[in-house]
């Protein structure tokens, strides 16, 4: 599904934020990425949805290769993936539905096909009863069931979170690991930025630990390995 | 494209302008004070250049025919006249006539010379371009039948002078002005946009295409220009009325007028609203491609 090969990443300040990166991630799999802050975990999830290009290395997710790709593409490419962030990312002005639905409107799909599917991704996080309001009127962790709708509502094959639980309270965190486990079962790949310790330790899954730009430990089933 | 995007690109646009109610005022604002500015000061210039143009217009030469030529002699004298490339009408005046010209110019005194005529018959020769004159009356008076070619000489050349150099202080007037224009309101669309930046990284993030994004902030571009020019559009219509009331009045009959109120209302309506719309779109589209970059 993803795959990562001797990638480098020097951003034009010179720092390096990446160095050799060697991964292969499957479908279907859940993946952490933990690691200390400023280790690289940021540049290593950006380069997965091509927010950014490697400087060395080749970057192929779901069969396309990024290191080659124009940019022309990279909408095509960002359509097959779903991206949740730590700060949501909606848009303010637009009502709860709006803003899933407008994921679909950007790949031209029918208002019929737009209304069914999105009441159905809602239904999923449990907000389709909240579908006319604003993200203002919502709590954080509303937000990012709504965040997490949009992600999914194209069904892609992988979804990437960076620090999704990262401005959450405790059972909200929970709350969130909960539906991105429903939607991992449902053979979605997942790849979890993250510094929840609970989380990475109760749910055990692969776990990879980033450091100064390498990939450090990979474990299946590993635990968050830092203390908090 | 489908049209049902293209529909939604529309809806989108205008849902916009209500939803950032203060941005939209703003930049409204600036495309209305600026657009004022570039028509009234094109109606201005445009004018000016009307009389500019009528003054011109009313340069002649008058040839003054010898007074031993005969009548066979003068249309051999017409017929050089209009011979003349430059020339584009040539007039008979009579001495008898020029006379009657000079009395009621001068006064009943003059009407004494109704006994001895000392006057001289005359072709008044207008030309197609006004500043051939002084050529066309250098070549005139080189005809047999030619006494002299008059035409204010010095005084026509320093107009013809002036004129130039005040058409070509207002075409740099003119071009400033709308560069101001175009740099005043692109840059009040750059900000409100500007404020909007994380919806286009929105956008991008979940797969819109360049265009996609594009479209609507270019409609709503173009909603502005065409919101912002309806007042400065209303203003020189009304404005301009008056003034051509208050200046006909005034300057009856004399060869100087202003642009007459129709067609000429039209096409500055036409102008402030295609500047308007035209860099409306261009601010969006420069505004926009700035957070396009991938």
């Amino acid at each position: 599904m993803i795959e990562m090969k001797g990638v480098t990443k020097k951003y034009p300040n010179g720092v390096l934020a990446l160095r050799g990166v060697d991964i292969s991630i499957k479908q279907g799999e859940f993946v952490y990425v933990v690691g200390p802050s400023g280790a690289g975990k940021s540049t290593f999830i950006k380069l997965m949805y091509r927010e950014e290009k490697p400087t060395n290395g080749r970057i192929v997710v779901n069969g396309v290769n990024l290191s080659t790709l124009k940019a022309r593409s990279v909408p095509l490419l960002r359509r097959q993936i779903g991206v949740v962030f730590q700060d949501f990312k909606l848009l303010p002005t637009l009502t709860v539905y709006e803003n899933v639905a407008f994921a679909m409107e950007v790949i031209e799909e029918s208002p019929a096909v737009i209304k069914k599917r999105v009441m159905e991704v809602l239904e999923l996080v449990g907000l389709k009863n909240k579908a006319r309001m604003l993200p203002e009127e919502l709590s954080g962790g509303e937000q990012q069931r709504v965040s997490i709708a949009r992600s999914i509502v194209n069904k892609p094959k992988v979804v990437i979170a960076d620090e999704p639980t990262g401005n959450l309270d405790p059972d909200t965190a929970w709350d969130i690991m909960d539906i991105f486990e429903k939607i991992n079962a449902q053979g979605t790949t997942l790849v979890m930025a993250t510094h929840n310790k609970e989380i990475v330790n109760t749910v055990r899954r692969r776990v990879v630990a980033i450091e100064g730009g390498c990939i450090v430990r990979d474990e299946q089933r590993g635990d968050y390995g830092y203390e908090v | 494209m489908k049209s049902r995007t293209f529909r939604r690109h529309f809806r989108e646009s205008f849902k916009n302008l209500s939803r950032n109610g203060w941005m939209t005022f703003a930049a409204v604002s600036a495309v209305t004070v600026t657009l004022l500015l570039v028509g009234v000061f094109l109606t201005i210039l445009l004018n000016l250049n009307k009389a500019a143009t009528d003054i011109e217009n009313d340069v002649e030469v008058r040839v003054l025919v010898k007074l031993e030529a005969t009548k066979t002699e003068q249309e051999k004298l017409k017929e050089q006249l209009l011979s003349l490339p430059e020339v584009a009408s040539v007039t008979y005046s009579p001495k008898e006539k020029e006379l009657q010209n000079l009395i009621k110019d001068m006064g009943e005194d003059f009407a004494l010379f109704e006994q001895n005529n000392p006057l001289y018959d005359v072709f008044v020769v207008k030309t197609k371009h006004p500043t051939d004159t002084p050529k066309v009356a250098k070549k005139i008076k080189r005809f047999d039948y030619t006494e002299d070619a008059v035409y204010g000489e010095k005084k026509v050349e320093r107009l013809f002078s002036f004129l130039k150099t005040s058409r070509n202080v207002g075409l740099v007037l003119s071009l400033g002005l709308l560069f101001t224009a175009m740099f005043l309101i692109s840059n009040t669309i750059k900000m409100t946009i500007f404020a909007r930046r994380k919806e286009i990284e929105i956008m991008r993030l979940v797969g819109a295409t360049n265009w996609f994004i594009r479209w609507p902030f270019l409609l709503e571009g173009l909603w502005l220009g065409l919101i912002g020019s309806v007042l400065p559009v209303a203003a020189v219509s009304v404005g301009y009325s008056y003034v051509v009331k208050a200046i006909t009045t005034h300057v009856q009959g004399h060869f100087i007028q202003p642009l007459p109120y129709f067609p000429f209302i039209w096409q500055i309506s036409g102008v402030i609203l295609l500047i308007g719309a035209f860099i409306g779109m261009w601010g969006s589209f420069m505004a926009v491609r700035r957070f396009l970059k991938i």
